[in-house]
């Protein structure tokens, strides 16, 4: 157990390490928030819109800064032909825990910069429960990133990886998607904290079964 | 034995066609061959005879085909994984037929084809796993590696569906019957008022659907098998 620990801790570190080498993917993920966010600025211009639309604009650039960003960890083993490297000197469970933190970190740092930049942005996004709001973020974000690494894996293997990737992960992030801007409309509206418990509950669970199931496959997906 | 299941599914079908779509339907007091009219579903009771079967069908073809899917990641043989696909892809069909079925007995009862009650997102979610499951198994060139990655991606996309029939509608109000608004709570499974003839009729239908489903597998599965030993020989 304490090995896992040890490796799987390697593992991240390798990650951030050559992450921070060429800082490919954050740079790229901002660049992708700023876009997305300045085409809705632009597309809304003045417009008064229902709160429910921020609600759902938000996590639409959270799903897709995932789905172009959270796939690189193992795309970019198998471009740099480095896979068996890491098959030789780690067990397969170490590298998908190391790149599980790895992604989770990513995503919860691109979700993070997204709603302060939401909240600065847009004077009509008033959250009234910032308790549910940041709860909301974090819980989902890590299910959305948890959800992508074992799918990542799948598509790393497969000959178009570009496009496939948000096909697959879509269908298997709608519970995610659609519990999270629930539970942000609620927050909008300033509902009580206990109100929003049952999303809270959908996304801790499907969290905790994708990993669960990760572990149980990524030994058949990760070694050819 | 395959005529066997061929002739019985068509027997059941027809009987199923015949009886649902013929025996009237009276208010009041009715005799055992005739159909109790229920208020708000009226003769738009006929189609639980068509939509419910063929979604059981439908969820019987998916577990099969994820339950061949871990016995392919089990024992590595390539017969699993022709099953599973063989499994799907009637799957998908029946799935299609629920769908519009669905959306016709929707447009009669609900007023449009299409709600996007919890019921509906979970149907067309299920067609969405099974395209990018296709889609996933025409992007891999070798035999081995697709049947593992594609029976992995069918496990992962597969814990989500009772997310979707047990979780979401509960969470989300909707229009189907089990959804949060739905005061009898009884959960997907429709609790009708169905007389003894609507059950014989109900159940008949079911057991018919069932045959249809094992019969369209058989063939596709021996389609697939000599396929796959075409290509080998090559």
């Amino acid at each position: 157990m304490r090995a896992i620990g040890l490796s799987s801790y390697y593992v991240l570190v390798k990650e951030i390490a050559s992450e921070l080498r060429t800082r490919y993917a954050l740079n790229a993920l901002l660049m992708f928030v700023v876009t997305t966010l300045s085409v809705i600025v632009f597309s809304l211009g003045s417009e008064h819109v229902p709160y429910e639309i921020y609600c759902g604009t938000l996590w639409v650039i959270i799903f897709f800064s995932a789905m172009s960003g959270l796939s690189r960890t193992f795309v970019t083993e198998e471009e740099r032909g480095t896979t068996l490297l890491l098959q030789l000197i780690t067990s397969s469970n170490s590298v998908l825990l190391g790149k599980l933190f790895y992604n989770v970190i990513l995503n919860f740092a691109i979700t993070l910069i997204t709603a302060i930049a939401y909240l600065i942005l847009f004077n009509d996004f008033v959250v009234r429960t910032y308790s549910i709001f940041w709860l909301t973020l974090l819980l989902g974000s890590v299910g959305l990133a948890s959800a992508s690494t074992i799918l990542a894996a799948i598509v790393a293997k497969a000959n178009s990886k570009g496009t496939l990737f948000p096909v697959l992960a879509f269908p298997v992030l709608v519970p995610i998607l659609l519990t999270a801007i629930k539970a942000t409309i609620l927050s909008v509206e300033g509902g009580m904290f206990n109100e929003a418990f049952p999303d809270f509950q959908v996304l801790i669970s499907f969290t905790i079964v994708i990993i669960a199931v990760s572990f149980l496959l990524f030994d058949f997906v990760w070694k050819d | 034995m395959h005529y066997l299941f061929k002739a019985a599914s068509a027997v059941i079908i027809t009987f199923v066609i015949i009886a649902g779509i013929g025996i009237p339907m009276v208010q009041g007091n009715h005799g055992f061959f005739e159909f109790p009219f229920i208020p708000g579903l009226e003769e738009k009771a006929r189609n639980i005879f068509f939509h419910v079967p063929i979604a059981w069908a439908t969820t019987l073809a998916f577990i099969m085909s994820m339950i061949y899917g871990i016995q392919y990641l089990r024992k590595q043989d390539i017969e699993y994984d022709l099953r599973s696909v063989s499994s799907a892809g009637i799957g998908m069909i029946l799935c299609v037929l629920a769908t519009v079925t669905g959306a016709v007995w929707a447009k009669f009862n609900w007023g449009a084809f299409w709600n996007w009650d919890p019921r509906e997102v979970s149907i067309f979610i299920l067609l969405l796993i099974y395209g990018a499951y296709f889609v996933l198994r025409s992007a891999i060139d070798e035999d081995g590696k697709r049947a593992k990655l594609s029976s992995a991606y069918s496990i992962i996309a597969g814990i989500t569906v009772p997310f979707f029939i047990f979780v979401m509608p509960r969470l989300m109000g909707g229009l189907h019957p089990g959804s949060a608004g739905d005061e009898s709570g009884k959960g997907p499974v429709l609790e009708l008022k169905m007389s003894g003839m609507m059950l014989v009729v109900f159940f008949s239908s079911l057991i018919g659907f069932t045959i249809l489903y094992f019969w369209m597998y058989s063939v596709k599965l021996r389609a697939n098998r000599i396929e796959h030993q075409l290509k080998s020989q090559e």
